[in-house]
């Protein structure tokens, strides 16, 4: 368990470490967040749609496509000069590095709401006081699961030849289940409604989360070796 | 079909196609703990793929490969392999990539990467960014990452790529100390000379098969002229 940690810690404090360097891909996200944004805000109708509504939708789809960005990332990183084959030539558990290379894009994704977030509360004046603790709570959940299923399909799309094209067209089908618990649970949380009116929402969230990882670390195996 | 008493290495059959053409067709190799086999062979004739065969890392259409006697799937960790790419990041330096590798391959990293980097005459060069490295110095960093966990198997595909005469010279007195120490070394290789004090038996790889193969001639002219002959005929 000492060696497994710490292969997966080796791992992801590499990729933070490559990425803190160049900040190229974390700064790109965080432009594209803001765009949607932006876009967003100056095409909504508050007459026709309240912000309570239209914020926490615009938040999630700007996450959703910076998360793409953040895994298409994680493993070019590892082409680049056959880097992935020294992953494979290692003695490391697969599980290992699946959780490395998840937490890696954990951090990233969770730095890039760390930006989009306050910028949806500032444009459409989200009660931030309103959403209370469930926030950080329905923003970790939804990035796990987001990051996990990202991370298993992103591996699988590194080895065919149109990868950026691949990740997003194997990924869709999956994040509309966590996309769209964190979108309502969201709405509800900005529009005032009861932590009950949630909870299953996040339980939902829970469970997708366990079940990917739990996936993942059985599957990378497979993805990852020949 | 090279051949050893006490294989370290043992490849039977292995058979690999791309598309129509067959590369690989019932290759078998057999491999000493000591030796130092050299593969050379025309362009296109599979010597990098029957290295990343025997590396684990591609998957054969047909035959085994075995690491004292395991799968070599099950023998991660024993072997060192450099391929044509580097297995190095860009943007980390020296240092940061060969700690990388050694966390990675489980070896203890304090203390110890100082030996690895002086064993590679990188200490000057430990804070420099990869992507700063010339090719020679890319290179001896690629070679120091493949051995830096005392491999049991060592598989090097064209070492003496962008090295200096100096660096050449030390790469091949390094193969000579780990034939000393038991280990099994596979060079391939255009210039039979790069490395031929080091080598212990030739292979001439060519239409899906060993076309030569055998001890060491005594000289390389010798050796240039008996491949030749099986390659034209």
């Amino acid at each position: 368990m000492g060696d497994f940690v710490r292969i997966a810690l080796a791992l992801a404090a590499k990729d933070l470490r490559v990425e803190f360097r160049t900040r190229s891909t974390l700064l790109a996200a965080g432009i594209f967040a803001a765009l949607v944004l932006v876009v967003f805000n100056f095409s909504r109708d508050p007459t026709a749609v309240p912000d309570a509504v239209i914020g926490p939708t615009a938040l999630w789809v700007a996450v959703a496509f910076a998360a793409v960005v953040a895994l298409n990332r994680g493993f070019t990183l590892e082409r680049a000069h056959g880097a992935m084959d020294a992953l494979r030539l290692a003695p490391a558990p697969r599980g290992a590095l699946f959780l490395g290379k998840m937490g890696a894009n954990l951090v990233f994704v969770l730095l890039v709401e760390g930006i989009a977030a306050p910028l949806a509360v500032l444009f459409f004046d989200l009660p931030l006081a309103t959403a209370g603790w469930g926030l950080p709570l329905l923003l970790l959940l939804a990035s796990v699961g987001l990051v996990a299923v990202g991370t298993l399909l992103s591996a699988m799309a590194v080895r065919t030849r149109f990868a950026e094209l691949m990740l997003p067209v194997l990924l869709l089908p999956f994040l509309v289940p966590p996309l769209t618990a964190a979108a309502g649970a969201s709405v509800r949380l900005f529009g005032g409604r009861p932590l009950s009116e949630v909870v299953g929402w996040l339980r939902f969230l829970a469970v997708y989360d366990l079940v990917f990882v739990t996936l993942g670390l059985l599957l990378f195996s497979a993805v990852i070796d020949e | 079909m090279p051949s050893s008493d006490a294989p370290l290495l043992e490849a039977r059959g292995i058979a690999r196609r791309y598309g129509r053409a067959a590369v690989l067709a019932g290759v078998d190799l057999t491999l000493g703990a000591g030796e130092c086999l050299l593969v050379v062979g025309p362009n296109g004739t599979g010597k990098s793929t029957l290295l990343r065969i025997l590396a684990g890392l591609a998957r054969p259409d047909a035959g085994t490969v075995t690491l004292d006697g395991r799968p070599v799937a099950e023998s991660r960790g024993r072997l060192g392999y450099l391929a044509h790419d580097t297995f190095l990041y860009d943007d980390l330096t020296v240092a940061e990539n060969l700690t990388f590798a050694m966390r990675l391959q489980g070896c203890e990293v304090a203390g110890a990467l100082d030996a690895v980097l002086a064993r590679a005459e990188l200490l000057s060069h430990r804070d420099r960014l990869v992507r700063h490295l010339s090719r020679g110095l890319a290179q001896r960093t690629a070679l120091a990452r493949a051995l830096l966990h005392s491999p049991a198997l060592v598989l090097l595909d064209e070492p003496y790529t962008g090295l200096d005469a100096a660096s050449s010279t030390a790469l091949t007195a390094f193969l000579l100390e780990l034939r000393g120490a038991g280990v099994g070394v596979i060079l391939v290789g255009h210039r039979p000379e790069e490395g031929w004090d080091a080598v212990t038996r030739v292979a001439v790889l060519a239409r899906g098969g060993w076309v030569l193969e055998g001890s060491r001639p005594a000289t390389v002219p010798e050796f240039e002229a008996r491949a030749r002959e099986v390659l034209v005929g």
